[in-house]
């Protein structure tokens, strides 16, 4: 897997408060990075892992799970622009309802995210509002237009975390290879929104049986998949670092695995929904536009491609593409209503329902894909219950089971997929950048 | 959410509903015949037509359906609505359903716009065409059409020719009714997985119409043909896949929805062919939608049968 070094340039701000003072006495203390499976107490004195129990609040954590908290690399935020559908203060409160501790925001906002003022802007609004530690991810081009490269260097000096044009890609092969290029002077990542807008063209579903059935325009796999092995041979042939975006394609997974076996500096996440639901939703429900998302949901051939995928490496992580948009704007016919679902809140619970109580993947290493492998592909501080970190943790009860809807969203949009859907794996509790961050009320 | 028997999707409906709408569809055509073709079966019943795209003999037939029935009629026409442009199709119903309409007859530029309408009134919902996506009525009346003028649809062979990726009227009306179908088109008109999505056999050579019972001919929509189209031009289209006299053996029955494009998809000569069905597809809209509007405010209500010279053929 193609990881850095933590990226001491990168800012993570999060509003001031307390540093938690508790022991969690009796759970499971998982961290599965650190080696540290145990079932005990976990001491957290003045927002840092370990030391002296005494006097703390005592957590009963009698039957729960303590692991490393979710790190979400992809999340829409809203802000600026669209606050009637989310702002930091919401989005980050939605994180830490769903046992996130660091979020990274994309770029398109209105305007975009794309220069050093905003990303500015951001940085300093995120400190006094984001619940969670919160980056930001500017455009790779001016306006997200495609055609020029932003200031790469002084958006890396600010703080950026990666760059992306997320919505949309880098149009050309030429702006993108400049972009490469240059990625050499500044050690940004770049995490790609992929698809060829050419062969997606007026598509708004998985071009499948689905749309061929009900009539709506599909977008194929390849439109992806082309433009992941565009991006592919360039990042190869330049030396570069690439990340993909929400991967939902078998023709995709394929393109990367291929890619990584010939050394390319690829990393892939992919979101839960693609990884819980498939084309048949948007054909069987009375409300489809909540399945509404881009990428779209694909066939079951292609969602059992991406959990084999995340299974054996290929797909390197999970992130959410968080992306909350008012009720009234999704209750319009399908081609009109928005892409995009919120999914902060219910990612870790959807994962280990199907992931991890089917078998599938290991319980350890859906943390890993969850938590420290995110935070290791962007350069970002990994979560850690070791002694002596800063607590970033969640606190799960992974017997619980709820149904998704019954209970408000943190989030300031509920366009959820997972609405009604029962999982199991509740978060109990948050600790992030070491404060107390969530507690579920009983 | 609506209340009534609504005709959204052709899935909706089972053989034996579309035997029994067409049936009254059959009953109703023998009221044409009358000096005064109007019966009271609807009296004191509201029908909206509420037409966001353009279409004039689907909104007509409507109107004039509803106005046989002796229903009260509101037509409403105007653009597809969208979020950018005021008022949205939620706020549209809303507001119509001040009236207290029985039936909404609704028109839509977009797939689904119908079924997300039903969400939002009382009234039972008839889609007279959502996009790319149904237009059940013009399916009702293409199987009226064939049973009236050629017989049972079970076991006969369909041939569906031109652009099917804009329009799918019929295909599945036809499977449900036992038609065995072939679809014959230029592969860039055919969406991906048609052929599973459907049970249909797909086809790019035009010589496979030779053994179909019914050709089906789809109106290419000239507009969406240009540079970068889905064909090279409408002149080898028309060389490569029009239904002509050359290509049509004996006994093979040709149908169009219209509006045709004469030379294009069809010739002529075909088009004006006494042994065509088109004329017959555009006299039968009239009846088979009274019989669509009758079905959905019955049905639902649970008074169905009556009709046996009853009120069904009163005269007003």
């Amino acid at each position: 897997m193609s990881t850095v070094a933590p990226n001491p340039r990168v800012r993570l701000p999060q509003r001031p408060g307390e540093p938690a003072n508790l022991v969690i006495r009796g759970a499971r203390i998982l961290d599965p990075a650190a080696g540290i499976d145990r079932v005990g107490d976990l001491v957290v004195r003045d927002g840092l892992i370990g030391g002296d129990p005494e006097d703390l609040e005592v957590i009963d954590g009698t039957g729960l799970t303590v692991m490393p908290g979710i790190v979400d690399v992809h999340v829409h935020l809203r802000t600026p622009g669209k606050e009637h559908a989310e702002d930091i203060a919401t989005g980050t409160a939605s994180a830490a309802a769903g046992g996130v501790v660091a979020v990274l925001a994309m770029p398109n906002t209105q305007p975009p995210t794309d220069n050093p003022s905003i990303l500015g802007s951001l940085l300093e609004r995120a400190s006094r509002e984001a619940v969670v530690p919160t980056g930001f991810i500017p455009a790779i081009t001016v306006g997200q237009q495609g055609e020029s490269l932003t200031e790469h260097g002084d958006l890396a000096e600010a703080g950026a975390a990666a760059l992306s044009d997320d919505g949309v890609p880098v149009g050309s092969a030429l702006v993108m290879r400049r972009a490469l290029q240059y990625q050499r002077a500044t050690g940004l990542l770049f995490t790609l929104h992929e698809e060829d807008m050419s062969l997606s063209g007026t598509g708004v579903m998985h071009e499948g049986t689905v749309s061929a059935r009900i009539g709506l325009a599909g977008i194929p796999g390849v439109s992806e998949a082309v433009q992941v092995a565009r991006d592919c041979a360039l990042a190869g042939y330049e030396d570069g670092r690439i990340h993909i975006c929400h991967v939902s394609a078998r023709e995709t997974v394929d393109e990367i695995r291929r890619a990584k076996e010939r050394g390319v500096q690829v990393t892939a996440e992919v979101t839960p929904h693609h990884l819980l639901l498939t084309e048949d939703a948007v054909g069987d429900d009375p409300d489809p536009a909540r399945f509404k998302m881009n990428p779209p949901l694909r066939s079951e051939d292609d969602r059992q491609a991406l959990i084999e995928a995340l299974v054996d490496g290929t797909l390197d992580c999970i992130a959410t593409d968080h992306a909350p948009h008012p009720g009234d704007e999704k209750e319009n016919p399908f081609a009109e209503a928005p892409f995009g679902v919120i999914g902060l809140e219910t990612a870790f619970a959807a994962c280990h329902t199907e992931l991890v109580l089917t078998g599938r993947l290991g319980l350890e290493d859906l943390i890993m894909r969850m938590s420290t492998t995110p935070a290791q592909v962007f350069g970002l501080p990994a979560p850690t219950l070791a002694d002596g970190a800063t607590a970033s943790l969640a606190v799960v009860d992974l017997a619980a089971t709820d149904r998704v809807g019954e209970r408000p969203y943190a989030s300031k949009s509920s366009n959820a997929a997972f609405e009604g859907m029962d999982l199991t794996g509740r978060i109990v509790m948050t600790l992030a950048g070491g404060q107390d961050v969530y507690r579920r009320d009983a | 959410m609506s209340t009534r028997s609504s005709l959204v999707r052709m899935a909706d409906l089972t053989a034996g509903d579309v035997g029994r709408i067409l049936d009254t569809a059959d009953r109703f055509a023998s009221v044409m015949d009358r000096d005064i073709k109007k019966v009271p079966t609807l009296r004191g019943r509201t029908v909206v037509n509420l037409f966001l795209e353009p279409s004039t003999r689907t909104s007509t037939s409507f109107e004039l359906a509803a106005k046989r029935l002796s229903a009260d009629v509101v037509s409403i026409k105007g653009q597809g609505t969208s979020m950018d442009k005021g008022e949205t199709l939620k706020d549209t119903i809303l507001t119509l359903e001040a009236y207290e309409p029985d039936v909404f007859v609704i028109r839509h530029p977009q797939v689904g716009a119908c079924a997300m309408a039903g969400r939002y009134t009382d009234a039972a919902v008839v889609n007279a065409g959502d996009g790319t996506g149904e237009h059940p009525t013009q399916a009702l009346l293409d199987v009226f059409t064939v049973q009236q003028e050629v017989g049972s649809l079970d076991g006969m062979h369909v041939a569906i020719v031109g652009d099917v990726l804009h329009s799918r009227v019929g295909i599945q009306a036809f499977r449900m009714m036992g038609a065995r179908v072939t679809v014959v088109a230029p592969p860039t008109l055919v969406p991906r997985h048609l052929a599973e999505a459907l049970g249909v056999e797909v086809s790019a050579d035009i010589r496979d119409i030779a053994d179909a019972d019914i050709v089906y001919v789809l109106r290419m929509q000239v507009e969406r043909m240009g540079a970068g189209g889905f064909v090279p031009s409408l002149e080898e289209y028309a060389r490569m896949y029009q239904v002509n006299h050359a290509r049509l053996g004996p006994g093979q029955r040709v149908m169009h929805a219209g509006p045709v494009n004469r030379g294009v998809e069809i010739s002529g000569e075909v088009v004006d062919d006494p042994g065509s069905l088109i004329e017959a597809q555009a006299a039968n809209g009239l009846v088979v939608r009274m019989a669509v509007l009758y079905d959905v405010l019955t049905e639902a209500a649970g008074e169905p049968g009556e009709d046996e010279g009853g009120v069904l053929l009163e005269a007003a």
